[in-house]
């Protein structure tokens, strides 16, 4: 046969297709359900770190220490019909900020509250993302972990590593002036302001918009976190006690 | 005739040189010129480059078999589509099955992925060796420019990681070292793509040096 005609070019490339096609559509359809799982396990191991929980099975830790989910829309606690653990948070900043429904985790450590907000954002390259967890008086930063999709490595890649998250505990998200942290260049003075990143200036921007957007939502439910923690001693006041 | 052939040992001085060539005379960077690209994306530090070599043999031995196992079939005016297709496949089900099974190292592959699929070398090599050759003598062909490129690969962002992060396979050798303290500082500007061009340049520039049937006539 000649393998050079046109027929058997046509039959070759329409078998090559049709054979490649099912052999990719069996293989995603069957590994799906694993694939699942393991974004769900990183999401759960996500959440625990931003509250310092690092442990070998994220899904035990997750139902111990994650003592409620809750979906917030324009500072109040909604019902929804999606689980607040399965929002996607790509699709929800699409939409304006008081319309859009967004989870908030409530945790308990030692017998301390905290809160943890999911963030997402764009850096430079791609989609940024991450979680900044609060104490119980709903504005100082208790930790915060950040990742990126493609951020250059050595520059806007850095919002990943210690160097840049360690600088956000004990710092508070509302004052008199903003809302959020700033990211600055080298004079970082306050309680709001961190240092950027060298050489990731629009990375670092990125977090700071990425704060300043996702924190609309939560705003006035975690205000009026603060305003209860007037009569009980707040978290931050208890830990440094038991510390 | 075929039949009389005596057989070819499995690693005959032929096969051998196929394996060999490769990293000194033939290198597919240095002296092909081929996978330059991502040569400089991903030379920033040790460990993508080192996992970027491992997944550039592993596909390149599979691709090369495969279409070696084809060579007879593929008709020649698309065989480029057709090597295209055996790559992207390959690439893509291994990317699954490591999403599926060990999330972490996926996570540090999905920026590859694409790189691997366009992987000029891949395609180089298909074209140039696998479709006229059987599918051992491939195999080691794709393994030998495989390990080559990932030579070349380790060498770039070892000199890039030290010089600009100061750092080997994020291990802080400059800090243990005390050089900061005596005022040393990182060249940020090894970060940048164009010193992986200039570290290749000077790859060359000593392979040449050392290899004389390298350098050209006039």
């Amino acid at each position: 046969m000649n393998i050079n005609s046109n027929s058997y070019t046509y039959i070759f490339a329409i078998a090559m297709v049709v054979i490649v096609a099912s052999l990719l559509s069996i293989a995603a359809t069957s590994l799906k359900p694993f694939q699942d799982k393991n974004i769900e396990l990183e999401k759960k191991s996500d959440i625990l770190s931003s509250i310092g929980v690092i442990g070998e099975n994220p899904e035990l830790l997750f139902s111990e220490y994650i003592t409620d989910q809750l979906v917030i829309q324009d500072g109040r606690v909604v019902s929804s019909d999606i689980a607040a653990f399965d929002i996607d948070m790509a699709a929800a900043v699409k939409e304006s900020n008081n319309s859009r429904k967004v989870p908030l985790f409530k945790a308990e450590k030692n017998g301390n509250i905290f809160y943890v907000i999911p963030m997402r954002g764009t850096g430079l390259w791609g989609p940024i993302w991450g979680y900044v967890s609060l104490k119980g008086d709903g504005n100082t930063i208790l930790g915060a972990s950040f990742d990126h999709e493609k951020e250059t490595p050595g520059l806007g890649a850095e919002i990943s590593t210690p160097i840049f998250q360690d600088q956000f505990p004990d710092k508070v998200l509302f004052s008199q002036t903003r809302d959020g942290i700033e990211v600055r260049k080298g004079d970082a003075y306050g309680l709001q302001q961190v240092d950027g990143i060298s050489g990731g200036t629009i990375t670092s921007v990125g977090v700071q918009t990425m704060l300043e957007d996702c924190l609309v939502p939560y705003k006035e439910f975690l205000l009026k976190l603060a305003d209860d923690e007037i009569e009980i001693p707040s978290d931050s006041i208890l830990s440094v006690v038991l510390n | 005739m075929e039949i009389n052939k005596p057989k070819e040992a499995l690693f005959s001085k032929k096969n051998r040189k196929l394996l060999k060539d490769p990293m000194n005379i033939n290198n597919p960077i240095t002296v092909q010129v081929l996978g330059i690209c991502s040569a400089l994306a991903i030379t920033v530090k040790l460990k993508p480059a080192i996992v970027m070599s491992l997944s550039v043999i592993v596909v390149m031995a599979l691709a090369n078999v495969i279409t070696s196992l084809m060579r007879n079939m593929i008709p020649n005016r698309i065989r480029i589509i057709v090597q295209l297709v055996v790559v992207a496949t390959l690439v893509i089900l291994v990317d699954q099955v490591l999403k599926a099974f060990v999330y972490d190292v996926s996570k540090q592959l999905s920026v590859f992925v694409g790189l691997i699929i366009t992987n000029c070398i891949i395609m180089g090599r298909i074209e140039a060796f696998s479709l006229g050759n059987t599918p051992w003598k491939s195999f080691l062909d794709g393994i030998g420019n495989g390990a080559s490129y990932g030579l070349i690969l380790i060498v770039v962002s070892f000199f890039r990681e030290l010089l600009g992060n100061g750092t080997l396979y994020d291990y802080p050798v400059v800090e243990k070292l005390g050089l900061y303290d005596l005022g040393y500082h990182n060249n940020g500007m090894m970060l940048l793509p164009p010193m992986a061009l200039i570290v290749v340049a000077l790859i060359i520039w000593w392979q040449r040096s050392k290899t004389p049937s390298l350098i050209e006539k006039d």
